[in-house]
């Protein structure tokens, strides 16, 4: 198992993390990513990091736990 | 062991990088970029950057540690000048060469520069460098003239706004800011933010010349007028860095030309992201080359995955998508908007500044969408151009449905 972190501070609503990964990640009203997950299988492990890279203000980490 | 060398070292090459690390490459990993700094990312440069709300460290993309435990060996500082092919060896600007199995150019694209000469106070704006000098001058105030309303461009002027500096005067001959990619009636809407935040704006008029004139700089128009400036910034398009692969064999024609992998189409054991590749876009059925940042993380994953899994190639076909943020607006660009395509416009919670213009093509689906201060308006967006071919219809009742429920906004059709 790997974990999810996202610095809600950072985020500014690109929604890229979501086109990676829909079943991580989602986004409030106000724009702000929802990490729908916070742990993840290390068979997923990969496309949560693609996601996580595709982030333009590096908003999230996925860590080993 | 296995190498491969990427050169360019900004987002394109270092993201690269690191999905090639983390597709479970295991052979060598040398990132070679020009410049002495270590790798930043370029969106900040024209807003917090600029803004002084960001520094340079803030916006480095690989910290040295990090470089160091996913293996990657970076080369600051040195320039790639030349490639061969039957060598296999890409050479460097201190006259040293390297050898590749796989050769990742990812080296970008350049400010084009400006047709009227470089007297001091003129400016660009591509590089940390760049972004530094402008920053330090227009910190001393205006008047600030920006020639180009691109999205550089209309960052600039909205930036300097947030800066203190008075006048600013914005130029361009087309009619309306930011025309490659909106429909003039979205445009002349970013046209009206820019003058209620004190803009300036002269459009539909061109720049003869830029001339030293008593301590500052004299902006000719083409109507005859002038303008005086303190600072000129010239945000008139990027060019590919792609001169240095003259004479290599690779071909290239604005830009590395590659297939729809986005190999070069004369070996295929060199590949192109980011701003610097022009590839076969399967699903557009011609080839493009993107501006990007979003699209050349896209293209780095899958080259990443496809220089390590030669048997399961995937072709890079991705959906544009860009944002920008001027003022207290953020601007979203996805799919295809631009010309003279049907579309309607739906309102969200507070309709003159959160909006969604959605586009269709004449058989009625939905081709993009230009979307206002609206995050969840643009995930339905980016979802549904994802699936591909859904209804305009749809899209607009899925939109609207978005509508915070408390403000009880009707959406304005158009
Ligand atoms: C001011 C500014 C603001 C932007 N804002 C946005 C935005 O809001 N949203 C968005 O989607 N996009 C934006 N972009 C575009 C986005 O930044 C680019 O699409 C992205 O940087 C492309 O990445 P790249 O790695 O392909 O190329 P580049 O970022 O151009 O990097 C290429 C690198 O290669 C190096 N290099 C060049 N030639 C050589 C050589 N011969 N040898 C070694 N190294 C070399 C360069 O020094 C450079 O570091 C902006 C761009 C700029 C300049
Ligand atoms: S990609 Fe980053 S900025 Fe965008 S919604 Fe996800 S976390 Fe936020």
């Amino acid at each position: 198992m790997a974990v999810v972190k996202a610095d809600l501070g950072a985020c500014q609503g690109y929604a890229n993390c979501i086109m990676g990964a829909d079943d991580v990640f989602d986004i409030d009203d106000d724009g702000v990513v929802v990490v729908l997950r916070t742990e993840v299988e290390e068979s997923e492990r990969a496309r949560v990091e693609a996601a996580a890279r595709s982030c333009p203000v590096s908003a999230l980490a996925v860590e080993d736990r | 062991m296995a190498r491969t060398v990427i050169v360019g070292a900004s987002v394109g090459g270092v993201r690269t990088a690191q999905a090639l690390r983390a597709e479970g490459y295991r052979g060598e990993i040398v990132l070679v970029g020009e410049e002495e700094v270590a790798p930043y990312d370029k969106p900040p440069l024209s807003k917090a950057l600029l803004a002084g709300t960001a520094t340079a460290k803030s916006i480095g993309m690989l910290p040295e540690r990090a470089a160091i435990d996913a293996g990657i060996r970076c080369q600051r500082g040195r320039a790639a000048t030349a490639v061969s092919l039957r060598e296999r060896r890409v050479q460097l600007a201190d006259g040293t060469a390297i050898e590749f199995d796989d050769l990742v150019v990812a080296t970008g694209a350049r400010a084009r520069t400006s047709p009227w000469g470089n007297p001091p106070g003129v400016h660009v704006l591509r590089t940390l460098a760049d972004a530094e000098e402008l920053g330090a001058a227009l910190r001393q105030g205006g008047p600030l003239v920006v020639i180009g309303a691109g999205f550089i461009g209309a960052e600039v002027a909205s930036t300097a706004v947030g800066l203190g500096v008075r006048e600013v005067t914005m130029v361009d001959p087309v009619e309306v800011p930011l025309s490659r990619v909106l429909s003039p009636g979205v445009a002349s809407q970013v046209a009206a933010l820019h003058e209620r935040h004190g803009v300036t704006t002269r459009f539909g008029v061109g720049v003869t010349d830029v001339v030293p004139r008593s301590g500052g700089l004299e902006v000719r128009l083409a109507d005859g007028s002038t303008l005086q400036a303190a600072t000129v910034v010239v945000g008139i398009g990027a060019v590919p860095n792609d001169d240095w692969l003259d004479g290599s064999g690779i071909t290239t024609d604005d830009g590395v030309v590659c297939d729809q992998f986005s190999r070069s189409v004369d070996d295929p054991h060199v590949w192109a992201v980011g701003d610097v590749a022009r590839w076969w876009h399967v699903r557009q059925q011609r080839s493009v080359r993107v501006e990007h940042w979003t699209n050349a993380v896209q293209q780095a994953e899958c080259v990443a995955h496809n220089i390590v899994h030669p048997a399961d190639l995937r072709s890079h076909a991705p959906v544009e998508y860009v944002w920008s943020d001027q003022y207290d607006w953020k601007l979203h660009v996805v799919g295809c908007t631009d010309g003279d395509q049907q579309h309607v416009l739906v309102g969200g919670g507070a309709p003159e500044r959160s909006f969604a213009v959605l586009y269709a093509a004449a058989d009625g689906s939905f081709t993009g969408a230009v979307i206002v201060n609206w995050p969840k308006a643009l995930v339905t967006c980016r979802r549904s151009l994802a699936l591909g071919r859904v209804p305009l219809a749809q899209v607009r009742a899925d939109v609207e449905a978005l509508q915070p429920k408390s403000h009880g906004v009707r959406g304005a059709a158009r």
